[in-house]
This record gives C-alpha cells, sequence and structure tokens, in this order.
C-alpha cells in the first residue's frame, strides 16, 4: 500500500486493549476457571482437575451435544437448501434490482431476535394462528401441538439464520464469471449439468461459509430453544445458561462453553483451508 | 442473453415465497398489535390502545430508557473505536493475521459464550454490574461492526488524495479531518446505526451482565419476561415498536452506504 499513516498500530491501540481487556481476557478466565473444581457452596474451588471435561463425555451431557448437534445440522442443511435457490434467483434478477433484494433478504437478520423468535410463538401455538386456519378450513379435532416440538425449534432457527446464508451464498454468485458458464453451455453441457458441474462447485466457498456461521450459532442458540422448545428442548447453550445461573457450576459451565469454543474454531479453520484450498485449484487451473 | 426471460418465473416464485417465509410472521405480528380485541384468531377492529397501554406502563418506559442509555454510549464509544481500528487495519504495511482474528472474532463468538465469560469476569473483579457493565460488553460486538463497515468504505478509498493533501504541506491532523473524515463520514454514521440497533436489539449479553434486579433492565430482557408469560397484546405493540426503530436505523445506514459508493 502506497499510503500510510503516520502510526496504523497506535490507531488500532484503543480497539485492541478494548477487546484483549473485555474478550480475550474473560475468555481465558472463564477456560481456567473449567480446570478448577466446584466448591461445595457453589464457589470456585482452586484445585486442578480435568473432570469438568471429562463431565462432557459422560452419557447424559454427551446426549445433549449430540442432539443439539443433529438440531444444527439439519438447521445448516435446510438453510443451505432454502437459500441456494434464493440467492441464485437474486443473482438472475435485473442488476439494478439486486442491491435492493438482497438488503430486504437481510434486513430481518438485523433486527431483534427475540422478536423474530416470538412472531413464531404467535403463529405456532394451539390458539395462534395456523390452527385458526386450521379450523377455518373446516378442520374438526383437536388443536395441534405444534409449538415446543423440534420442529419448531429447527424452524425457528432456519428463520433466523437464513437471511445470513442467503447473503453468503448470493456473494459468491455475484462474483461469478459468466462467461464460465456460457463456455460450458456452448461445449455442450445441458442446463442441470452446467450448474452441477460449474457453478454449484465455484459457490461452495459461499455455502461453506453460511453454513459453518449458521451451525455455530444454532449449536450454541439459547434463546430458541428456550423459547419454542419450551425448555424441553435442552441445547448446549440452555445447559451452559443452567449452569451459570441455576445449577451455579460455573466450572462445569465453562468447560461446556470451552468445548462450543473449540468446535467454532474448529469448524472455522476447516472453512478456511477449504476455501483457499478451493481458490488455490482455480489458480492452478489458470496457470 | 435471450434465452434467460422464460427463466425468470421460476425465479420469481422463490423469491415470493422466501420473502414471505421471511416476512410474514413479522406482518402477523404488526397486524396483531392494531387489533382491538388483542386475540390472535379474530380481528375486531384498528385499534391504537394496546400501545396507549404502553405508555402507561412504568416498567416498559424505565427498560425503554435504559435500553436507550446502552445503546447510545455503546454507539459513540465503539464508534470511535471502530472507525479508528478500521483505519489503523488498512493503513498498515502488512496485515496482519492476529488482528483480523481479533477483530473478526466478536462477530462469530457464541453469544451465550461471550456473556458466561463478561459474567465471571465481572464477578471475579468484584466489579459492580449494571448499566456500565452491559454498555462495556456491548462495545465489544458493536466495534466490530463498526470496523467492517468502515474499512469497506476504506477498500475503495483513493489514497492518492491523502497524499496530495499532504504534499500540500497540510499537516497529518489536518488531513484527517479535512480529507479523510469527510470522505468517511457516511460509513461511520453507517456503522453507528448498526451499532445502534445490534446494541437496543442484544439480549443474552444484557441479561448476563445486567446484575441482579429490575434497575438495569433492557427492553429485550423486558420482552423476553414477558413472553415467558404467554402472548399479550402489549408484547406484540412493544415488539411492532422495537422493530420500527431498528428498520429505520438500518434503512438509514443503509441508504448512507449506497449514497457513497455512487
Amino acid at each position: 500500500m502506497a499510503y500510510q499513516t503516520t502510526r496504523p498500530n497506535m490507531l488500532a491501540a484503543p480497539a485492541v486493549l478494548w477487546l484483549l481487556a473485555f474478550m480475550v481476557a474473560p475468555c481465558l478466565l472463564v477456560l481456567s476457571y473449567a480446570f478448577f473444581q466446584r466448591g461445595t457452596w457453589g464457589g470456585i474451588e482452586y484445585t486442578f482437575t480435568l473432570e469438568n471435561f471429562a463431565r462432557v463425555f459422560d452419557p447424559l451431557y454427551a446426549r445433549i451435544f449430540l442432539n443439539s448437534a443433529r438440531i444444527a445440522l439439519i438447521t445448516t442443511i435446510l438453510a443451505i437448501l432454502i437459500a441456494y435457490p434464493a440467492a441464485y434467483a437474486i443473482s438472475l434478477a435485473p442488476r439494478v434490482r439486486q442491491p435492493m433484494l438482497l438488503f430486504f433478504a437481510v434486513l430481518p437478520f438485523w433486527s431483534n431476535y427475540l422478536i423474530r423468535t416470538y412472531a413464531w410463538i404467535v403463529l405456532l401455538n394451539r390458539e395462534g394462528l395456523l390452527n385458526g386456519f386450521l379450523s377455518y378450513l373446516g378442520y374438526q379435532g383437536e388443536p395441534l401441538s405444534l409449538l415446543y416440538t423440534e420442529a419448531a425449534v429447527i424452524t425457528g432457527l432456519v428463520y433466523n439464520y437464513l437471511p445470513f446464508v442467503i447473503l453468503a451464498i448470493y456473494s459468491t454468485l455475484s462474483r461469478l464469471n459468466p462467461e464460465l458458464m456460457e463456455a460450458s453451455r456452448d461445449l455442450g453441457a445441458g442446463a442441470f449439468r452446467t450448474f452441477w458441474r460449474v457453478t454449484l462447485p465455484l459457490t461452495l466457498p459461499g455455502v461453506a461459509a453460511g453454513g459453518v456461521f449458521v451451525f455455530v450459532l444454532s449449536i450454541g442458540n439459547f434463546v430458541t430453544p428456550a423459547l419454542l422448545g419450551g425448555g424441553r428442548f435442552q441445547m448446549i447453550g440452555n445447559l451452559v445458561y443452567d449452569q451459570f445461573l441455576t445449577a451455579n457450576d460455573w466450572p462445569f459451565g465453562a468447560a461446556l462453553g470451552m468445548v462450543l469454543i473449540a468446535i467454532m474454531v474448529a469448524l472455522l479453520f476447516l472453512q478456511a483451508r477449504a476455501t483457499s484450498h478451493a481458490s488455490g485449484e482455480r489458480k492452478g487451473d489458470e496457470a | 442473453m435471450s434465452g434467460i426471460a422464460p427463466k425468470r418465473l421460476p425465479g420469481r416464485i422463490i423469491l415470493l415465497l422466501v420473502f414471505g417465509f421471511l416476512y410474514l410472521p413479522i406482518a402477523v405480528l404488526v397486524m396483531l398489535s392494531f387489533n382491538e380485541s388483542g386475540l390472535p384468531t379474530s380481528w375486531s377492529g384498528f385499534s391504537t390502545r394496546w400501545y396507549a397501554a404502553l405508555m402507561g406502563n412504568g416498567e416498559i418506559l424505565h427498560a425503554a430508557w435504559n435500553t436507550l442509555v446502552v445503546a447510545i454510549f455503546a454507539t459513540l464509544v465503539s464508534t470511535v473505536l471502530g472507525t479508528l481500528l478500521a483505519i489503523g487495519m488498512e493503513t498498515r504495511a502488512r496485515k496482519s493475521n492476529g488482528l483480523e482474528a481479533l477483530a473478526f472474532a466478536p462477530m462469530v463468538i457464541p453469544d451465550i459464550v461471550l456473556a458466561v465469560a463478561l459474567l465471571t469476569f465481572f464477578s471475579r473483579l468484584n466489579i459492580t454490574t449494571g448499566l456500565h457493565t452491559i454498555i462495556l460488553s456491548h462495545v465489544i460486538f458493536d466495534l466490530a461492526f463498526v470496523c467492517s463497515v468502515v474499512r469497506a468504505r476504506l477498500k475503495h478509498f483513493d489514497f492518492s488524495i491523502v497524499e496530495a493533501s499532504r504534499d500540500l504541506g497540510a499537516s497529518g491532523w489536518t488531513t484527517f479531518w479535512r480529507v479523510t473524515f469527510p470522505v468517511l463520514l457516511p460509513s461511520i454514521i453507517a456503522g453507528a446505526l448498526l451499532a445502534f440497533t445490534l446494541s437496543v436489539d442484544e439480549f443474552i449479553i444484557a441479561f448476563f451482565t445486567a446484575g441482579p434486579g429490575r434497575s438495569s433492565i433492557t427492553l429485550p430482557m423486558q420482552i423476553y419476561s414477558m413472553i415467558r408469560f404467554g402472548i399479550t397484546p402489549e408484547v406484540n405493540a412493544l415488539a411492532t415498536i422495537v422493530m420500527a426503530v431498528s428498520a429505520t436505523a438500518l434503512l438509514l445506514s443503509q441508504w448512507l452506504n449506497k449514497e457513497q459508493i455512487q
């Protein structure tokens, strides 16, 4: 870069110090708590132990982990399956309209998470709109219990994170060189084959970025299972919450939180590797 | 490409369905907030009585005031820190991976983890929790988002005008205020509006860092406790107001961002 300010590091320093003091230090502190014992009255006893991490693999908690991972995975797959056609449709719209379409697809994502989840309670509860609609259509039986089900939790998660996946996939789609697709068609591949062999592989980095994001935020989610699962569906986020605010077992809560962070870092790392691998391949092709 | 036109139809249907999925639940909520009866299944006429009920509710007004205080202070601090960070990062001679990771982390870290980490931190240091600790915590992710918005602008920034200013004898300070800052201003405001929205809407971190008691309760915390007791018309009205505030801030932010790129 040609231009340099006098002192880039000094400009960055206040924010860096803020993040080190209030993000990195607290995370390290909570990490250290994971290696201590819980005191008799809920405090911390500073005796080194690995017991908290061992407990994560205790069948009781391992089941919650696997269940959270399963719900997060289903959410991720559904979100990608809905977001891809949506992003594709936006990328096919007239150029001038694309920014507006994209903005309105992403707008809900920046607004209140709690309220967007609450909107689904309004739709799904026994006296809710969906049941009202069914009885309007002539349905006579008992109102359906749509709320407080796993399906409700997954619907809520997909709904909340869908905009981000659309954004991630669209950003790779819009950067594609249309000539590549034309070349494929000219060489005799059908529309489907062109999509499957050219477009899709080239947009996988966007799919991966969106997918990792949804998975990480879903597996650690606390609000959606609490509201739409009615507390019946324990996920890791709820487990962490309980350890800190009800069970008063901070070391175990800390261990759970650290496992969440480890999952996040591992997935982001894999995604970065996969993306650089994909772009490396492209560079290789050009050479 | 004339072959595209007939393909528009499926695209339109997909967009219609996806936008319906995204906006219908919100639209229903907004409509119900104006329903006289307050019942979800029967429309008994347009009314603003639930909004009037909110205005008479001291608890909610208190929570709204707290939310505003938190959002304004968090936005002010994070806008300054985030903008400086953005300029610092974009004018470095070499990209620093550590710095990139540090600025990226607040946007991806699961909020529940950051929330419990902050709770642990404040309690270990015996820091009394309250509105100030919520502000402190909100600045963490707010500054990361401000930074990313301002950096996006800096990527298109023509640094030669800064060089020109320096060559013509302006000091670094004058150059910043007279050249760099005016160019960046729309994106700084856009970032600030985004930070404000995020702060107004943030629930989990505020919940963990507010401390016990009702004195530093914010609107999302208030909404959460109301939702747990079931659906009430007041919640619908409150939710509609909060959504309207967020949407306005975001539309403004988007408009500013678009203006400057053209």
